[in-house]
C-alpha cells in the first residue's frame, strides 16, 4: 500500500524568541514579525519527518508539504527544511502570524490540497501539527478534514503503524496522560501529530538539491491566500507571564532537577 | 551527479558520498553575498539565457552552492557603520528604509571615557595625559568624558549608514535565492577543503551522527565531499576551511595573522525619551580598560546596536568581554542614554584585526579567498563589511569573465581576473595605507593612538611599526598582571578556590581589583547566561563533534592563566575541577572563536598557533534580532 501524504505546516517564530504582541492595522500582530528568525512549526516538522518515514517504507508513496505563509520567509526556512527529507512544496502566500482564524487557514489549505495535480484521495493521509495554526485549539486540521470530506480523524498522534492490507493503527494522546490505540481501515484520514517518535533527520545536501528543484518553482508560483481575521475582534492579546531565574548546576540528577522545578513553580 | 568515493585524508576507510558542483562557496557573510550578487546578476545574458553552461550538469546554468554553518543566514548579531561605497555600487538605488534596522549616518562622535571607578589599569603616561585632558574645555566632569571636537577624516563614516548585518545578509540572501541561480544552504558546516597536490578541488562537509570526539554513533552520516572547479572561501577569520588552506599551503613570506579582537555586541531598546536620533554614531575609548574600544549606533525606532572590542594586544589574562561590556554600559557618559533600556539581542564575534598583515594567498588552483579571511578588513578606518563586500564583487566580476571565456579556474587565471582587479581597487589602496596603522599598540595605548594618527594623517607614509608579537606572547602570568594590587599568595589562593569550585577566576580577580559587582536590573544588565537566553539561542545540532578541542592536555593542566575560560563569550569553556583540560559545552558556544587566540600556551607543533583548535561546528548563536 502506498500513500499520498499531504503535510500541512508553515513557519513560526523560533520558539525561544521573546515575542511582543502589538496592535497592527489589520489586528494584532507580533512586533518586528518579519525580522524574527523563523522555523518550520515544530509540530508540523514532526509530522513531516513521520510522513517521510512512512513514504520511505511504502514504495510509491509521495509527500507534499503545503504551507500558507509569507513566501519570502518560507523561502528562507525551506533552505533548512529541504535538507531533511524529500517532499514537494505547495505554497500559498499569506500571513502566518498566529492571529489568523483557523477556519481561514483551513479553507486556504483545502484549496491548495484540491489543486495538487495527481493527488489521489483514496490514498490521502492529511498530516499536520496537532495544535498548529489554531492557537492551541487543534481546530485547523479538523476543519480541513471536514472541508475535504475526510471523516477519519486522529489528534495528538504519536505513532502510526501501517499494515499490509492498507489499514493502520494509530496511537493518540488522550486526557490524563493516557494513550488510545485505534485501528483505521485505511486512507483517507487526518492525523494531527503530537511529537511522534522520530529524531530530527540529519541535513543531507543531496536531499536538499533534489527538493530545491521543485521548491523554487513552487515559491514562484505561490498564489495569495485569502486568510486573516476578518470579523474577529480580539479583546486582549498578552503573553503568558514569565519568571526568569538562572542558575548553572552541573551533573544534577534528573529527579532533583524535576523536584526543584516543581517547588519553583509552586513558588 | 553523485557517486561514492573514498576520502583522501586521515579517515580513508570511510566511504563518502560525493556531489559535483561548478562553484562551491564556504560561509555566507558580506563577501560571499557580494560575490553571489555579482555572479548571479551576470550569469544571465540579455537574451535571458545563461552566459555559461554547467560542466557537471550540461545544458543547465552553472551549479552554484554556498554552505553556511549557522541554522539560517544572518543569524549572528552585528551592528555596523559603513561608508557603504561598494554596497551602494551594487545597489545604486539602495534605500536604507528598505532594510530593517538601517539608517543613514546623521552624526558622529568620538568620546574619551575616564575611569570613574578607579579600577582599571592605567599607565603613568596615560594618567599624565588624562590629567592634561581634564583641563581641556571639552571635558565633562559629570560624565567623566571628553568628546573630541574634531574627528579625523579617516575615521568618519558619513555619508554612510548604520545597519544590522544580519538583516542585510538576509535581505541579500533572499534576492540571490530568488534568482534561482545559486543555492545558499544553512545548517551545513564545512569541515575542510579537499586539497590534492596543492589544488583545492572542493570541500568536505562535517560528519553527522558522531559523538563529541567525532566517533561514529547510531545514524552516522559521513560528511559529503562536494567537488567543484572553483571553491570560494569566505568563512571569516576563524573559519576552518580558510585556516586549513593556510596550514596546507602556508602564508606568503612576511605575512602573519597575530592581531585579533573580540567584538561583543548587544541590540538594545533605548528607554522612552532617549534623545539619541537615528543614525547617531558614537565611538569610545579609554574605559573600561584603556585598550578596550566601544561603539554605539542608533537605528530607527529607538533601537541601538552597541558593544566593545577586546583586542589581542590587551596585555591581560582577564579578558571577560561580557563583564567589561556591562561596566562600559554603566559608564555615566553612556548610562544617561541606556538606563531603563532593554536587551533585545546579544552576540559576539572574532575580528581579523591583522588586515593586510595577514593576507593569505588570494587565489590558487581551484580556489579564491574573499572577505575578512582574505585580510580585507581595514584596521585604520575600522571598516570591514564594505571591504569584504567589495572583494566578493571583484571576484564575481573575475569569475564571470572566466566563465564567459570558458577558461579554467587556475591560479594564473584567477590572479589575472581577480587578484589583479583587487590590487587596483580602493580596497587594496586603503589597506596598504592601513597595514601598519595599529602596530603602535604593540608598545602601548598612547603609542598606538599616536601611530594611528600618524598613519591616518600621513596617508600611510609615517608609521610606528614595532614587531608584532604572537597573541600568546601578549598574555602575562596572572601574578605579574596582579602585581602591586594582589599579592602572589592571594592570587594562588584565588586560583585554587576557583578551580575547586568551578568558578571563574577572572571574576574573582576583577572583584578583588576593585571592579564593583554589576547590579542586575533584569532588563539590560542581566547575568551572562541570561544574556544567552534573552539575547538569542545557541543552536547546537545533535550528532556533531565538539568543534573546540584542547590539543595538549598537559599544557592545559599546567596553565595558570586560563584565558580561554575568561574570554569565552558564552561561558561554554569552564574550569575543570578535576585534572585535565577545561570543560567545553557545545550547547553554550556562540562560535565567536575567541578561544582560538585567547590561549596563553603555544601549540607545541606551531608557535604561531595556540593550544586550542577550533573546527567546523554546527549552529552557533542565533541572535534574537541580528
Amino acid at each position: 500500500m502506498s500513500y499520498h501524504i499531504v503535510v500541512c505546516g508553515s513557519i513560526v517564530p523560533d520558539p525561544l524568541q521573546t515575542l511582543e504582541p502589538v496592535a497592527g492595522p489589520g489586528g494584532p500582530a507580533l512586533k518586528n514579525e518579519m525580522m524574527l528568525p523563523a522555523v518550520l512549526d515544530p509540530w508540523a516538522a514532526h509530522a513531516l519527518y513521520e510522513a517521510a518515514n512512512l513514504a520511505k517504507a511504502a514504495p510509491g508513496s509521495r509527500v507534499w508539504l503545503v504551507s500558507v505563509g509569507p513566501k519570502a520567509k518560507l523561502q528562507q526556512v525551506m533552505m533548512h527544511v529541504a535538507q531533511k527529507v524529500p517532499f514537494e512544496l505547495v505554497v500559498m502566500d499569506g500571513p502566518a502570524g498566529g492571529f489568523v482564524e483557523a477556519a481561514d487557514t483551513a479553507a486556504a489549505l483545502a484549496q491548495a490540497v484540491e489543486g495538487i495535480a495527481g493527488l489521489e484521495k483514496d490514498r490521502l493521509l492529511l498530516f499536520g501539527g496537532w495544535s498548529s495554526a489554531s492557537r492551541g485549539t487543534g481546530a485547523t486540521m479538523q476543519i480541513l478534514g471536514e472541508l475535504l470530506g475526510v471523516t477519519e480523524q486522529f489528534q495528538g498522534v504519536d505513532e502510526l503503524r501501517p499494515a499490509d492490507d492498507g489499514s493502520f493503527e494509530v496511537k493518540e494522546r488522550i486526557e490524563g496522560g493516557g494513550y488510545l490505540r485505534s485501528r483505521c481501515a485505511g486512507a483517507p484520514a487526518v492525523l494531527g501529530w503530537a511529537t511522534g517518535n522520530l529524531p530530527e533527520p540529519p541535513n543531507n545536501p543531496q536531499v536538499g538539491m533534489q527538493n530545491m528543484r521543485l521548491i523554487m518553482p513552487a515559491l514562484q508560483k505561490a498564489r495569495p491566500a485569502a486568510v486573516g481575521a476578518a470579523g474577529v475582534a480580539y479583546k486582549a492579546v498578552e503573553l503568558p507571564g514569565a519568571r526568569r531565574q538562572t542558575r548553572i548546576v552541573k551533573d544534577a540528577p534528573v529527579d532533583d532537577i524535576a523536584r526543584e522545578i516543581v517547588e519553583w513553580i509552586k513558588g | 551527479m553523485t557517486s561514492q568515493s573514498r576520502s583522501q585524508d586521515a579517515t580513508p576507510e570511510i566511504p563518502r558520498q560525493s556531489m559535483e558542483a561548478d562553484i562551491v562557496c564556504v560561509g555566507f557573510g558580506p563577501a560571499v553575498a557580494g560575490f553571489l550578487t555579482t555572479l548571479t546578476r551576470g550569469l544571465t545574458g540579455e537574451d535571458g539565457m545563461p552566459v555559461a553552461e554547467s560542466r557537471v550538469m550540461p545544458g543547465m546554468a552553472p551549479q552554484i552552492m554556498c554552505y553556511e554553518r549557522a541554522d539560517d543566514i544572518g543569524f549572528g548579531v552585528s551592528g555596523v557603520v559603513t561608508r557603504g561605497r561598494a554596497i551602494r555600487a551594487s545597489f545604486p538605488d539602495l534605500d536604507p528604509a528598505a532594510i530593517p534596522l538601517a539608517h543613514a549616518v546623521t552624526s558622529e562622535k568620538v568620546a574619551y571615557l575616564f575611569d570613574p571607578l578607579g579600577a582599571s589599569r592605567r599607565s603613568r603616561g596615560l594618567r599624565a595625559a588624562e590629567a592634561a585632558a581634564r583641563r581641556l574645555p571639552w571635558h565633562d566632569k559629570a560624565l567623566a568624558a571628553l568628546e573630541l571636537p574634531w574627528i579625523p577624516p579617516f575615521l568618519r563614516k558619513e555619508p554612510g549608514f548604520v545597519l544590522s548585518m544580519g538583516q542585510f545578509t538576509q535581505w541579500v540572501g533572499g534576492q540571490i535565492m530568488g534568482t534561482g541561480l545559486a543555492q545558499v544552504w544553512p545548517g551545513t558546516p564545512v569541515a575542510a577543503p579537499l586539497v590534492e597536490d596543492g589544488r583545492v578541488r572542493g570541500v568536505r562537509l562535517a560528519d553527522q551522527g558522531v559523538n563529541r570526539k567525532g566517533e561514529p554513533e547510531a545514524g552516522f552520516m559521513p560528511g559529503m565531499d562536494v567537488t567543484a572547479a572553483l571553491t570560494v572561501v569566505g568563512d571569516g577569520p576563524v573559519g576552518p576551511v580558510g585556516r586549513a588552506i593556510d596550514a596546507a599551503l602556508g602564508l606568503p613570506a612576511g605575512r602573519h595573522q597575530r592581531d585579533w579582537a573580540l567584538g561583543m555586541k548587544a541590540v538594545v531598546q533605548l528607554p522612552e525619551g532617549c534623545p539619541l536620533a537615528p543614525g547617531t554614531v558614537v565611538h569610545t575609548l579609554g574605559f573600561p580598560e584603556p585598550e578596550i574600544f566601544g561603539f554605539l549606533y542608533v537605528y530607527p525606532e529607538g533601537v541601538a546596536s552597541l558593544g566593545i572590542f577586546v583586542p589581542s594586544w590587551f596585555d591581560s589574562p582577564v579578558r571577560t568581554a561580557y563583564r567589561y561590556l556591562q561596566h562600559w554600559m554603566r559608564h555615566p557618559y553612556l548610562w544617561r542614554w541606556l538606563e531603563g533600556g532593554t536587551l533585545r539581542s546579544w552576540g559576539a564575534k572574532t575580528l581579523a584585526e591583522w588586515g593586510r598583515h595577514g593576507e593569505p594567498f588570494l587565489a590558487g588552483d581551484g580556489y579564491a579567498r574573499i572577505g575578512e579571511c582574505s585580510g580585507s578588513t581595514n584596521v585604520l578606518t575600522g571598516s570591514g563589511v564594505d571591504e569584504a563586500w567589495a572583494t566578493g564583487v571583484l571576484l564575481g566580476e573575475g569569475v564571470l569573465e572566466l566563465l564567459r571565456q570558458g577558461r579554467e579556474f587556475t591560479r594564473e587565471n584567477l590572479e589575472e581576473v581577480y587578484v589583479s582587479r583587487r590590487r587596483r581597487s580602493w580596497v587594496e589602496q586603503e589597506a596598504r595605507v592601513a597595514e601598519k596603522s595599529r602596530d603602535g599598540f604593540q608598545w602601548g595605548v598612547i603609542q598606538g593612538l599616536v601611530g594611528m594618527a600618524l598613519t591616518g594623517l600621513s596617508g600611510g607614509s609615517l608609521n610606528l611599526s614595532p614587531a608584532v608579537k604572537r597573541p600568546h606572547e601578549r598574555i602575562p602570568a596572572l601574578e605579574r598582571y596582579c602585581r602591586g594590587r594582589i599579592p602572589d599568595r592571594e592570587v594562588a589562593e584565588l586560583r585554587a578556590a576557583c578551580r575547586a569550585e568551578g568558578r571563574s577566576l577572572h571574576d574573582a580577580v576583577m572583584d578583588r581589583m576593585g571592579w564593583p559587582q554589576v547590579e542586575y536590573d533584569g532588563k539590560l544588565l542581566v547575568s551572562h547566561q541570561d544574556a544567552l537566553l534573552l539575547g538569542g539561542k545557541v543552536q547546537a545540532g545533535p550528532g556533531y563533534a565538539d568543534h573546540v578541542r584542547f590539543k595538549d592536555h598537559g599544557l592545559c593542566a599546567a596553565c595558570t592563566e586560563q584565558v580561554c575560560i575568561s574570554a569565552c563569550s558564552g561561558q561554554a569553556i569552564t574550569a575543570n575541577p578535576e585534572a585535565g583540560p577545561p570543560l567545553f559545552d557545545r550547547e553554550k558556544c556562540v562560535h565567536c572563536g575567541a578561544c582560538l587566540w585567547n590561549c596563553s600556551r603555544p601549540d607545541p607543533a606551531d608557535p604561531e598557533a595556540a593550544n586550542v583548535s577550533f573546527g567546523a561546528g554546527s549552529g552557533g548563536l542565533h541572535s534574537n534580532e541580528n
